[in-house]
């Protein structure tokens, strides 16, 4: 692994969590702005790995499990959540998901 | 479980080894009272019945437990959480006004169409989150207590899954604080890189020499939008509005006021470097937003004929208010959040239980309109909410009037005057709509035929409120006394 520089680890973390904002901020269907923030965990797990494993220290990864376990809890929330909404709505298109307004 | 920890030394208010879990007692009442209430749900048919009363019981404990232990200051578990002295405040804050929200739910609860026992034992959750963030000493506990109450909250604001308004206010909350929390844990994991632990600590010791390292400031700035997020500050506000509304009114109490406030106590022990004296190089960042908020808050409140939907900008506005003590940055700005905190909980659990008593079925009575005439209907709410109308709006002597004070005196003790100013300026805006409530229920004659249920229990809480509202506004210097002698 030290053959390859840490920035490259970090350039590309910082790339997926750029395409993660992104997505939430321009797809319209609820899975998938979700599944965008999950990109967006992700992207923090890889750069907490690299520091950990350049840093030699091993919090950063003790870290990781503890967000992925939260991404885990998170998910079955957030897509009951989506399913309760989906019952009710037939739809799970943020745009037409909008009974409050201004 | 042994970890290093470099060149942090845990030399400092360590407690006796087996004697730590006696001083966590407040966060453990509150642990095995979850486990316990999941006991009683299973195994009882009336668990709605119990469940409630179980809850304000162990809230009571648990908040009486850490006020009285509040000289006890110490750092357990090899530097990761801290109990006594600035917590215990928090703690107490957090505790009593769950236990007053749980109160108001009871009858509120039968009538929103979520009478279920598993209400209560999500809200004890969110509180176990909230005491985890507000003692936490490293930032993986921060993570953790923010997750357990987020998530608790995102269930709780789609309580009644069969509303559709419920159910849209809760996807709204979940995909946002969802898309917040992925900033914090980047911040978070840029932080730990800069640094090389996650020990606040060490953050907070060597704050001077990080503040010039380029990651570390990324990471700070990503971990400070995550958290304007979850205090409701513009330009991070859109899903307040919406979420606020469209949850039980109870809900809305709970995480309009005990939310931000664990969200607060994080960001004061993130900065407690800035406020024991270092430079405060986020100050621009604070300065804009508490700026943007107060005005935001305040002006578009004006145009909102919802009550919820207005204490919804009313919170944003008072959000921009206490980042103006973060702006600050000095102890002095610290009591002055702290102080702002408490008494807003208790002014806004006061306004949304009135609400939530005259609200009707399915939603309906939350308007303006429903409000006109209350003094003809029952003259007792309508006191109450003049007098949380008046306290909200910062009225003295009511307790509002000196968070305020307090907040603006540190502003102008930073040389942040401009920032005083805009507060006093956006503090008059906001009267405006404060006041019109008090006018439709005292000066209008009623529009809309309907009988108030007075439930006895939300009343109860509604008075409790209002007296404590009174005593803070009367006697300020108790309860600045007790944070100003945990601060030194």
């Amino acid at each position: 692994m030290s053959s390859i520089p840490m920035e490259y680890y970090l350039i590309l973390s910082a790339f997926m969590f750029s395409v993660g904002v992104a997505g939430v901020l321009i797809r319209r269907n609820a899975i998938v702005v979700f599944m965008c923030i999950e990109l967006m965990l992700n992207s923090a797990n890889l750069t907490l790995v690299t520091f950990s494993s350049y840093l030699g220290n091993s919090i950063g990864q003790v870290f990781v499990f503890f967000v992925m376990t939260v991404a885990a809890a998170e998910a079955a929330v957030g897509l009951a959540i989506i399913i309760a909404i989906f019952r009710n709505k037939k739809t799970v298109n943020i745009d037409e998901i909008n009974i409050f307004k201004w | 479980m042994k970890r290093e920890r470099g060149q942090i030394k845990n030399d400092t208010n360590m407690p006796q080894n087996n004697y730590e879990y006696f001083l966590l007692m407040p966060q453990l009442i509150i642990a095995v009272g979850i486990v316990l209430s999941v006991l009683v749900e299973l195994t009882t048919k009336k668990s709605e019945q119990i469940l409630p009363w179980l809850s304000i019981a162990l809230f009571v404990a648990a908040a009486f437990d850490s006020i009285l232990n509040i000289n006890q200051n110490f750092v357990l578990f090899g530097g990761m959480i801290e109990v006594g002295g600035k917590p215990a405040i928090f703690n107490f804050i957090f505790n009593i006004g769950a236990a007053l929200v749980v109160l108001s739910s009871i009858d509120y609860l039968k009538k929103y169409g979520a009478y279920f026992g598993e209400y209560y034992i999500l809200v004890q959750s969110s509180v176990l989150g909230m005491m985890v963030m507000s003692g936490a000493k490293d930032i993986l506990m921060i993570f953790m207590g923010l997750e357990l109450m987020s998530i608790c909250f995102y269930v709780l604001a789609g309580i009644n899954r069969k509303k559709l308004s419920a159910n849209e206010a809760s996807m709204k909350y979940f995909l946002l604080g969802a898309f917040a929390t992925g900033f914090i844990v980047y911040g978070i994991a840029l932080i730990y890189g800069a640094t090389g632990t996650t020990s606040i600590q060490n953050l907070v010791e060597n704050f001077v020499t990080y503040s010039s390292n380029i990651i570390f400031i990324l990471g700070f700035v990503f971990f400070l939008v995550g958290f304007s997020f979850k205090i409701a500050a513009v330009p991070f506000h859109m899903w307040v509005p919406d979420v606020y509304h469209g949850s039980a009114t109870s809900v809305t109490s709970l995480m309009s006021t005990t939310g931000k406030t664990a969200a607060f106590s994080v960001l004061i022990i993130m900065l407690s470097a800035v406020f024991s004296g270092a430079s405060n190089v986020f100050r621009p960042y604070f300065a804009t937003i508490s700026a943007l908020s107060m005005l935001f808050g305040s002006v578009v409140a004006i145009s909102q004929t919802n009550l919820k939907r207005m204490l919804a900008y009313s919170s944003i506005a008072h959000a921009g208010y206490m980042a103006i003590g973060l702006a600050a940055g000095n102890i002095f700005s610290v009591a002055g959040i702290i102080f702002y905190l408490a008494a807003y909980v208790f002014m806004n659990i006061g306004a949304f239980t009135i609400i939530s008593i005259v609200e009707g079925e399915n939603d309906s009575k939350t308007d303006l309109n429903s409000f006109a005439g209350l003094n003809a209907k029952s003259p007792i709410l309508a006191a109450l909410m003049a007098l949380f109308m008046f306290a909200l709006a910062g009225i003295p002597p009511l307790a509002g009037f000196f968070g305020k004070y307090y907040v603006f005196i540190s502003a102008i003790q930073s040389h942040l005057t401009w920032l005083a100013i805009l507060g006093v300026l956006s503090s008059v805006i906001s009267v405006y709509f404060y006041i019109r409530v008090v006018v439709f229920m005292y000066f209008k004659e009623s529009v809309e035929d309907f009988k108030i249920q007075i439930s006895p229990y939300s009343l109860t809480a509604v008075i409790i409120t209002a007296l404590l509202v009174l005593v803070f506004g009367i006697l300020p210097d108790t309860l600045m006394n007790v944070i100003t002698s945990v601060l030194h």
